[in-house]
């Protein structure tokens, strides 16, 4: 009974006429995991997001959270996750004090409990002494980190975060990650995200790249990052020929000469970068590794980048009544 | 059906685990507590908006106190009547009918600001919610009218605790059918643009059909037919005929200008109308919370 994952998800599928925006997908998430459905804009994710929420009836296959049915019993569902939406879906007339008692009153956590238990999510998202203000006068940062709150507020088995961070500024982003970040130490809850950003999708543990409403590659983002390529090394040394003919005879690599230094590509560079110093015999200034990145392993997967991806998808969502009349509501 | 969501048993950092019971199913008990809370949101965003208060009555004292004071100079009345005490009754239905529907309209601002995604993904059945908002909408519409009623002396209808007590009674009726009327039209509009449309359609035919601002004595036949098909008429009435009673209005006024609903000549009992309200109030919400809880 631990072992059974959070988050079953069995071929399920979600089709508006002739238009498939989810089309049989399959997936386990485990307790604590924090996993993130990575892809651009229209590719499936809040489709998917919805009918694991019991918003979205699935027109085949079938899932389960928190070891519910969402078709059979979607209220059993729904009392055992939190929701923070792409949108907002707070009561701007209401302060974040009567916004959240509404929630406890909704989600019918005990009398005597939710008074505590409010003070404790607000706190946690530094808005507590902001309590009886109105929602109206606040910042979309502080708004999404009271949702944030909210969603948490019955103690949810899983999070849904679709798109947590869209719309804010770089600089709140970082800080509704740091929540996030810090939430995964203190509660003992699955996270189930949506995102489009790249760097976003790093914080996960693991990642579904979905594109045209299927799972295209699934697994740890160093996992994936490691299945596209080698990494890359630049190094700086005290005598670049000798150290261009030594890696050439001893690790059988070729480096070429670039203005920031030699560059040449590995396999796990983490690993080989000890080797060089023990073994090269030429003095080394600096060393850096870069990784490949997401979009690479995007690139990789679904022959474009997410930039490209996203441009085509809005093209083809424009070109579907069906779709366009249920996006947005 | 098991749950693999026990409580967990790490003893460490023990602020954050679970503190809700998960009994399955919402009890009739769970659902009262969601409806009330809905309702309490609905008084608490109405005690803060003075200006709503303010505006929705600027136009029945309009009604009452212009348009009553001009037609009483052309209808002819016995004696020292005041029209304005006739078309008071009709202008606290007034008050009640728009203050209704504006109420409604919350459900479609609602689903435009997003808050009731919030409401529609919440482990409680969608008709509490529905019937939260209806009590909620019905108790701002009925205290709006209460404030009308602060007006009565003015239009020289004393302040009888016996009639004030049964007018409060009939507001709240008349109320609750307003508010599920406007809901019933609401629960599925998605932009509230169309939803003024349809209460163009909708309202202003109601609130004249009723017999608010003219009586429906010597009506022609078509029109005095249509009278009978609006339930508002049902709640105008037994208003009207209180007020009257109140007033001792002499009879043969009371014969042209209150001479209640009939059906093929027969003159229907105020406990039949209001329970034709009543009837129609639960058929109207029941329709909204159908209307709300078919999956989209």
């Amino acid at each position: 009974m631990g072992d059974t994952a959070t988050v079953e998800v069995d071929n399920l599928q979600k089709r508006y006429g002739e238009f498939e925006a989810v089309r049989g997908i399959s997936f386990d998430v485990a307790p604590g995991e924090t996993f993130g459905f990575l892809g651009p804009n229209g590719a499936g994710k809040s489709t998917t997001i919805s009918m694991l929420c019991t918003l979205l009836t699935p027109t085949g296959g079938s899932a389960r959270v928190a070891g519910f049915d969402v078709v059979q019993n979607p209220l059993g569902v729904r009392r055992r996750i939190g929701l923070v939406f792409q949108d907002p879906t707070l009561d701007e007339y209401l302060t974040a004090y009567e916004n959240l008692h509404f929630h406890a009153e909704l989600y019918r956590v005990p009398k005597d409990r939710a008074t505590e238990r409010i003070q404790v999510v607000l706190e946690m998202v530094g808005l507590w002494e902001r309590r009886t203000s109105l929602v109206r006068t606040f910042s979309g940062g502080m708004k999404r980190r009271l949702e944030i709150a909210r969603g948490l507020l019955h103690s949810p088995r899983v999070l849904f975060l679709d798109e947590p961070t869209v719309g804010l500024d770089p600089q709140t982003r970082v800080h509704i990650w740091d929540y996030i970040q810090g939430l995964r130490d203190r509660e003992d809850i699955t996270i189930f995200l949506t995102t489009h950003y790249m760097d976003e999708a790093e914080f996960c543990d693991r990642i579904a790249i979905i594109d045209n409403g299927e799972i295209v590659v699934m697994d740890t983002p160093d996992a994936l990052k490691a299945a596209v390529g080698k990494d890359r090394i630049e190094v700086r040394t005290e005598d670049d020929d000798a150290t261009v003919r030594a890696l050439r005879e001893q690790f059988r690599i070729e480096a070429s000469t670039t203005s920031e230094g030699l560059v040449f590509h590995v396999a796990a560079g983490e690993e080989f970068v000890p080797r060089l110093f023990a073994e090269l015999g030429v003095g080394i200034k600096a060393v850096s590794i870069a990784r490949p990145t997401l979009d690479d392993v995007f690139m990789r997967y679904t022959g474009r980048t997410i930039r490209d991806a996203e441009a085509s998808t809005a093209e083809k969502l424009m070109n579907n009544p069906m779709v366009r009349a249920r996006r947005g509501r | 059906m098991t749950a693999p969501t026990t409580a967990r048993t790490s003893g460490d950092d023990y602020q954050y685990a679970p503190v809700i019971d998960l009994h399955e199913g919402a009890t009739w008990l769970d659902d009262l507590r969601a409806a009330r809370v809905v309702w309490r949101r609905e008084i608490i965003r109405f005690s803060r908006n003075r200006i709503r208060i303010i505006t929705s009555l600027a136009q029945p004292i309009l009604f009452l106190f212009v348009l009553g004071t001009g037609l009483g100079t052309v209808v002819k009345t016995s004696g020292s009547f005041d029209f304005r005490t006739f078309m008071f009754p009709g202008v606290i239905a007034m008050t009640i009918l728009f203050t209704a529907i504006f109420s409604a309209v919350s459900i479609v601002w609602d689903r435009e600001f997003g808050f009731l995604r919030e409401m529609l993904v919440a482990p409680v059945r969608r008709g509490a919610i529905m019937i939260g908002k209806c009590a909620g909408g019905a108790t701002v519409a009925t205290l709006q009218g209460l404030i009308m009623l602060v007006l009565a002396g003015l239009v020289h209808v004393p302040y009888s605790p016996v009639m004030i007590g049964k007018l409060v009674v009939m507001m709240v009726i008349t109320a609750t059918m307003l508010t599920a009327f406007g809901l019933f039209l609401a629960a599925r509009i998605q932009e509230i643009e169309s939803f003024q449309v349809v209460m163009q359609l909708f309202v202003l035919p109601i609130f004249f059909l009723a017999g608010a601002v003219f009586p429906i004595a010597k009506l022609p036949g078509w029109l005095a037919t249509l009278t009978r098909f609006d339930p508002l008429s049902y709640a105008v009435d037994p208003m009207r005929r209180t007020v009257f009673e109140a007033v001792h209005a002499p009879a043969s006024v009371t014969r042209t200008l209150s001479p209640g609903m009939s059906w093929f000549g027969w003159r229907l009992p105020t406990l039949l109308e209001l329970a034709i309200a009543v009837i129609v109030a639960g058929l109207l919400l029941g329709g909204a919370v159908y209307q709300f809880t078919r999956k989209e």
